[in-house]
């Protein structure tokens, strides 16, 4: 080992304290709380994302079908079968982790461009099913999702006890994140990010990595629909539409593909935009997305997080 | 007459209507094909060119009070031109990339054009009539045959016919077919492989635009056109494989068939047919019905 170690568990965990520090202070330092748990539940799904297209190499393009799926999931349970909050979310998790497992199968059979168009169709198929189905209320989508109590006592119709219970959610996402990278799996993953025949001649069953990945990422993605549809308190078809899916990989590019808290700068990035555009420009809104991902992919291909980590990488270079 | 309860003409009509989408199908699966074979690039705004063709004829009437046949000269040339530009300004950076990053540029490029038209046109479709020459329709018998409808089916066979003769049985074909193959043993021929490519993209999206110009009389001219068929058209590849010409005509025009029947039979599921086969041929044959696995 040379003088200078990077560690990147250290680095890890020092952004992730900060990340903690910045969302307890956060609602005290004029922070919408609502808009901050919108984001955090974004910044887990462009995490989830992040997972599958940053450590794995497959751009999925129907990670909208998970999300939406799961706001269902869990909008239904709590508000029609009066299930408490956790069950609730756990339901959720559940169904958008088997969708994902169904849709993974399918979609791992086809490598490369035709694996985005198979999950952007499969995607699409069930945004057709959600707006035929009964239970989800069609274009009108379910509304009035409660909020219920945690673990029965806390009463998460305070918009300051969600947000804390959002940020722990978060939190333990992100953390989850860190451990899958860093785990052995992770790095058979990243194998066969780089170089998947090699990977398959080494031995690995490279169809049961993938797909425990996608399903492990359509699972997350999940817990970010149940959180966002417990947050906003209704449920929508724009959630399971194409440009959700399409919202999310921009999110994951802005902030940078392949780093742990890309995508939760990109998400921040996004939906603040978003939200701060929303009353001015009207439907320009869309052309200014459209024109971010041009100019992401023509010169800004490393994203947020990833021109920080290659700039620290030349201070490094330097100071040896 | 009636076949399994359903009146033959209902049958009919139906059949007619999914050879009509069919036939939307093929140019465009057949258009994304070719500019996949060449530039290795997933064309995700190709459903915006099919919507601009579209709204080109319906300005052309609207500002210029040039009809339905003026549109369908001039509508590809003024998007095949337009794609050229956008080749040459923004695709041409991605090739030596990923082929992901083609598919997240375009498609970044198909947000853009939508939001435009959005904001230029609203969500809401406008009428554009079917031409003189075309209206009514002709009675066979045994069926009331629109003749517009008749019309596209047999343009857009004519046109997928050419396309397929042009790139399978001549010399510009040829080279098109070899700088597929292998792109630098052309260039090393002398022949100017970046103009082919921009020329090529230009000829992908035009395809495209007849398709608009096409459907103009029969759906409603909007801004959201090009987005609800592009992904269907995405499915009918991955069916068909885009390893051969004739193999994504002829899954284009099934498939639409294949959604015309099922309006027929089981309507609440006309809309997801395509993706249900989708599934089905990955299971049974992952490569597509015409593909080679690269």
């Amino acid at each position: 080992m040379g003088a200078i170690v990077h560690r990147p568990g250290r680095d890890f965990g020092f952004g992730l304290l900060a990340l903690a520090v910045l969302g307890l202070v956060a609602p005290w330092i004029g922070l919408y709380p609502v808009f901050v748990m919108k984001a955090l539940c974004f910044a887990m799904f462009a995490c989830a994302f992040n997972l599958l297209l940053g450590f794995t190499g497959l751009l999925s393009f129907g990670h909208a079908a998970f999300f939406a799926t799961a706001g269902y999931a869990a909008g239904h349970a709590i508000k029609v079968w009066g299930w408490p909050m956790e069950a609730g979310l756990g339901f959720a998790v559940l169904c958008s982790g088997l969708l994902g497992l169904a849709i993974g199968a399918l979609a791992i059979r086809r490598q490369g461009i035709y694996f985005a168009m198979v999950t952007l169709a499969l995607a699409q198929m069930v945004f057709f099913v959600f707006l035929q189905a009964k239970f989800t209320g069609g274009e009108d989508g379910l509304q009035g999702i409660p909020r219920g109590r945690l673990l029965g006592a806390l009463d998460l119709a305070d918009d300051l006890n969600l947000y804390y219970a959002v940020l722990a959610i978060f939190l333990a996402c992100l953390a989850l994140c860190y451990r899958i990278v860093h785990s052995p799996y992770g790095q058979v993953l990243k194998a066969i990010r780089e170089n998947e025949p090699r990977a398959l001649s080494l031995g690995y069953r490279v169809d049961r990595y993938k797909l425990l990945a996608f399903v492990l990422s359509a699972s997350l993605a999940g817990l970010a629909g149940g959180c966002k549809a417990l947050v906003v308190g209704f449920e929508t078809l724009t959630d399971a539409a194409w440009q959700m899916s399409g919202e999310v990989v921009l999110m994951t590019l802005v902030g940078g593909v392949g780093t742990l808290f890309g995508p939760v700068i990109g998400a921040f990035a996004i939906v603040g935009l978003q939200d701060q555009l929303a009353d001015r420009v009207g439907s320009w809104v869309q052309v200014i997305l459209g024109l971010t991902f041009i100019v992401c992919v023509l010169g800004f291909r490393r994203g947020i997080a990833g021109e920080v980590a290659a700039w620290r990488e030349r201070r490094r270079a330097t100071s040896r | 007459m009636e076949i399994l309860g359903i009146p033959l003409q209902a049958l009919l009509g139906q059949l007619l209507l999914g050879l009509v989408n069919g036939s939307f199908y093929a140019m465009l699966s057949l258009g994304l094909a070719v500019i996949f074979g060449l530039l290795n690039i997933i064309n995700f705004s190709h459903g915006a060119m099919y919507m601009m063709g579209a709204y080109v004829a319906w300005m052309m009437m609207e500002y210029l009070g040039l009809g339905y046949w003026w549109s369908l000269a001039i509508a590809p040339i003024v998007i095949g031109a337009f794609g050229i530009v956008i080749e040459r300004l923004l695709i041409r950076h991605v090739y030596k990339l990923d082929h992901l990053y083609g598919l997240l540029l375009t498609f970044g490029l198909a947000l853009v054009i939508e939001g435009v038209y959005r904001d230029r046109f609203g969500a809401s479709g406008q009428p554009y009539g079917v031409p003189d020459a075309l209206r009514g329709a002709t009675n066979l018998g045994f069926m009331i045959l629109p003749n517009y409808r008749a019309w596209v089916v047999v343009a857009s066979l004519l046109v997928c016919f050419l396309t397929w003769f042009v790139i399978e049985r001549t010399r510009i074909g040829s080279y098109l077919r070899a700088g597929t193959e292998n792109p630098r043993l052309v260039q090393a021929f002398g022949v100017n492989v970046p103009r082919m490519v921009m020329l090529t993209y230009g000829f992908g999206v035009a395809l495209a635009a007849v398709a608009g110009v096409l459907a103009a009389p029969i759906i409603q001219v909007s801004p959201l056109m090009g987005s609800n068929v592009i992904i269907v058209v995405f499915a009918v590849v991955v069916i068909g494989g885009m390893g051969s010409i004739l193999g994504s005509i002829l899954t284009g025009l099934a498939l639409g068939l294949v959604e015309g029947l099922t309006r027929v039979f089981y309507p609440e599921a006309s809309a997801t047919v395509v993706f249900v086969v989708m599934a089905l041929v990955l299971m049974l044959r992952p490569a597509g019905l015409f593909g080679r696995e690269s």
